[in-house]
């Protein structure tokens, strides 16, 4: 009998598809040979990143509060979006502007939430979807009940659940997938790997070589992709969902991509990274590979990048009109959400908000 | 002495401190390099190592449990959750193991340390990041409580903090951290972490606050005094346990208590003040007891807060009815 010397093995698989010059690199992932979805995803791509540097402006000058720019990592949310189904439902943390935008989500809905208005959590188009997570973390074991959910009734819908790099320090990460991989729940975590959790290096987060690895312990299947190749996210989530739909259970994926932007308009980035790795960064950032692909396939052009342009800087300032012109909640909506109905009790504190509301005009 | 803001104090706590004990480190998300999202902790790691001042990966359960685990081996852990928001994580290890290890050991097992982090709103600040939670904390027997509210007091505070046997959990009102600056001598000199201060002397009515809300408060007793009415106030600090002496001294010296705080109402500090209070000078009250507090909702976003922060104007109409009757 042969003494047993290994107990596990395990490998992480790599892929990527679309080199930052634009070329494809052996896979031939199925949106490659979508015009139609190239095109979509390279405009919510776009969408994203013309949004993303008006909020900040926004921010600056102070018409909006505290915001975290999605800047370098549109492949992934927008990829991310493209594989999922409407009737799915999508779990974020605070950053997936991409992913919400593909789900129906409006820019004006983004604005008012980092306006500090409850009301840009009102998704009209994807009702079950959560709300941004701001805690880091928490939303994990929430999305492994929403999918057990599906599994209760038997549906063939999935949860597509978003942490970051940092996130998969938090114990909730680690329980929610340990159930996930128990149940073969219909989860997919995708794993936004931007390197930097405020100013701390993933290498300083954790010693495992990939973050997919932490899937390896809870049973399930993992892989690592190029975060900022929109084709191979795309790819690779729509196999997990798809997995996930026959019954066979998560997947892990962990998308490595680079925070360009600093952690919010309250940071600053030059305190803790140096702008060479930066630079290195905006060499292979997501937008630019995906136009060179399609205008090797000749599905883009110099004219349609013009008026992709032109029309998301319309929709964007329309978007800031409209939120610039909401005027602020009355007071009641403290109130108003509380329970189904306000308990009598509470009355009497909404009269008095109400009162001094008034009176401050 | 130099003039500095109370974040400034803090980080020089930080620095005294360090320099004069070494078993002192500091713990937390972005403490290191970039010196605590606020900035309290700038310049310590470059002054004592990274050894002595690290970065946490980010969760808050480790933090405070790994605070635990140091100051039960002789380590002083000055650790930072970043915002009071995010303190849940942490909770177990805070409610099931810091409050309670001396008291299960027999004494055998102490975890001496300081858990600090950002209280209250008003910086227009995201979502979670503008709670006042004390009370959840305050009722774990086993834990202090110190909520300072000036840069002179957040700096002798914080050192009597480190210096306690005890688990003390430090709260720093966000608003306050930029808000005044004040003149504060770096010599080491810790204030009584048991004691409440009274801000303003007073006979018609006593209003006892903490934190960010005494700016208000202050405000209010001045807008006031031009009307001849005269207000006590005082500054709890330690929110756990409470000086209840002091609050008892001036109530029956004026008769009247006002409650100001920012967090809600319902099982707030401000409740057990004003049943200690009944329960010791009640046949000294002139008029019932009120309180002017956050309302019983969640902190809402930024839009709203200001009318969720008790303001100024509600603290005046609370002092004219605590007159009136």
């Amino acid at each position: 009998m042969s003494e047993r010397t290994t107990a596990a093995r395990f490998e992480i698989a790599y892929r990527a598809c679309l080199s930052p010059e634009g070329h494809l690199l052996g896979e031939n992932p199925r949106a490659s040979a979508d015009p139609a979805l190239l095109q979509r995803m390279y405009r919510m791509m776009v969408r994203a990143r013309i949004f993303d540097a008006k909020a900040v402006n926004l921010q600056r000058t102070g018409k909006l509060g505290t915001y975290p720019s999605c800047l370098g990592q549109e492949a992934t949310h927008v990829g991310v979006g493209a594989a999922m189904r409407a009737e799915d439902v999508l779990f974020t943390v605070y950053r997936e502007i991409g992913t919400k935008f593909w789900r129906g989500v409006d820019m004006y809905r983004v604005l008012l939430y980092w306006g500090g208005d409850e009301r840009g959590t009102l998704y009209e188009h994807s009702p079950q979807d959560f709300p941004f997570c701001v805690p880091i973390g928490s939303q994990m074991p929430q999305a492994a009940g929403a999918a057990m959910a599906m599994k209760i009734r038997g549906e063939q819908r999935c949860v597509l659940a978003f942490i970051g790099d940092g996130g998969t320090s938090q114990g909730a990460f680690y329980e929610a997938i340990n159930f996930a991989g128990a149940r073969e729940l219909p989860l997919v975590c995708v794993i936004v790997n931007n390197r930097w959790a405020i100013s701390v290096p993933v290498e300083r987060q954790t010693a495992a070589q990939t973050l997919a690895q932490k899937a390896v312990a809870a049973g399930i299947p993992a892989v690592q992709v190029d975060g900022n190749d929109a084709l191979i996210v795309h790819q690779v989530t729509s196999e997990a969902l798809e997995r996930a739909r026959r019954g066979e259970g998560p997947t892990v994926i962990e998308a490595l991509t680079y925070r360009l932007a600093d952690h919010t308009t309250s940071d600053d980035a030059t305190r803790y990274r140096s702008a060479e790795q930066v630079q290195a960064a905006w060499a292979v950032e997501p937008l630019l590979r995906l136009r060179r692909f399609m205008e090797q396939r000749g599905v883009w052009d110099e004219q349609a990048e013009q008026a992709l342009k032109r029309e998301c800087a319309e929709e964007v300032e329309a978007a800031v009109r409209q939120y610039l012109a909401t005027p602020r909640q009355s007071t009641d909506a403290m109130f108003d959400y509380l329970l189904a109905e306000l308990p009598p009790a509470l009355h009497s504190q909404r009269d008095e908000a109400r009162r001094y509301a008034a009176q401050r005009g | 002495m130099a003039k500095m803001t109370m974040v400034e104090a803090i980080n020089m706590a930080h620095a005294w401190e360090m320099e004069h004990d070494q078993s002192v480190v500091v713990l937390g998300e972005d403490v290191g390099i970039n010196g605590g999202v606020f900035r309290a902790t700038v310049g310590l790691q470059q002054r004592f190592g990274s050894a002595r001042v690290q970065d946490t990966p980010l969760a808050e359960g480790l933090i405070a449990g790994t605070a635990i685990g140091l100051a039960a081996q002789g380590i002083k852990p000055v650790a930072e959750i970043q915002f009071m928001g995010f303190i849940y994580p942490a909770l177990d290890q805070i409610a099931s193991h810091m409050a309670r290890l001396r008291n299960r050991t027999r004494g055998r097992l102490t975890c001496p340390l300081v858990l600090r982090m950002p209280h209250g709103g008003g910086i227009h600040a995201p979502e979670h990041h503008s709670e006042s939670l004390e009370a959840l904390l305050c009722h774990h027997p086993g834990l202090r409580v110190v909520c300072p509210s000036s840069p002179a007091r957040a700096y002798g505070l914080l050192l009597a903090a480190i210096r306690d046997p005890d688990p003390v959990i430090f709260l720093e009102p966000v608003r306050l951290y930029r808000f005044m600056r004040q003149e504060v001598a770096d010599d080491g000199q810790a204030l009584p972490i048991d004691s409440c201060f009274v801000l303003r002397e007073g006979s018609d009515l006593t209003i006892v606050t903490w934190g960010a809300m005494t700016v208000e408060t202050l405000k209010a007793a001045e807008q006031l005094s031009g009307e001849g009415i005269s207000c006590e106030i005082i500054d709890v600090a330690s929110l756990a346990p409470i000086d209840f002496d002091t609050i008892l001294d001036s109530v029956v010296k004026t008769g009247r208590l006002l409650i100001v705080h920012e967090a809600a109402r319902t099982c707030a500090v401000g409740a057990e003040i004003a049943a200690t209070v009944s329960e010791h000078a009640l046949y000294d009250l002139l008029a019932p007891i009120r309180r002017v507090t956050g309302y019983d909702t969640i902190m809402p976003l930024y839009r709203l807060e200001y009318d969720y922060i008790p303001s100024l104007a509600r603290i005046v109409d609370g002092i004219r009815a605590t007159l009136a009757e």
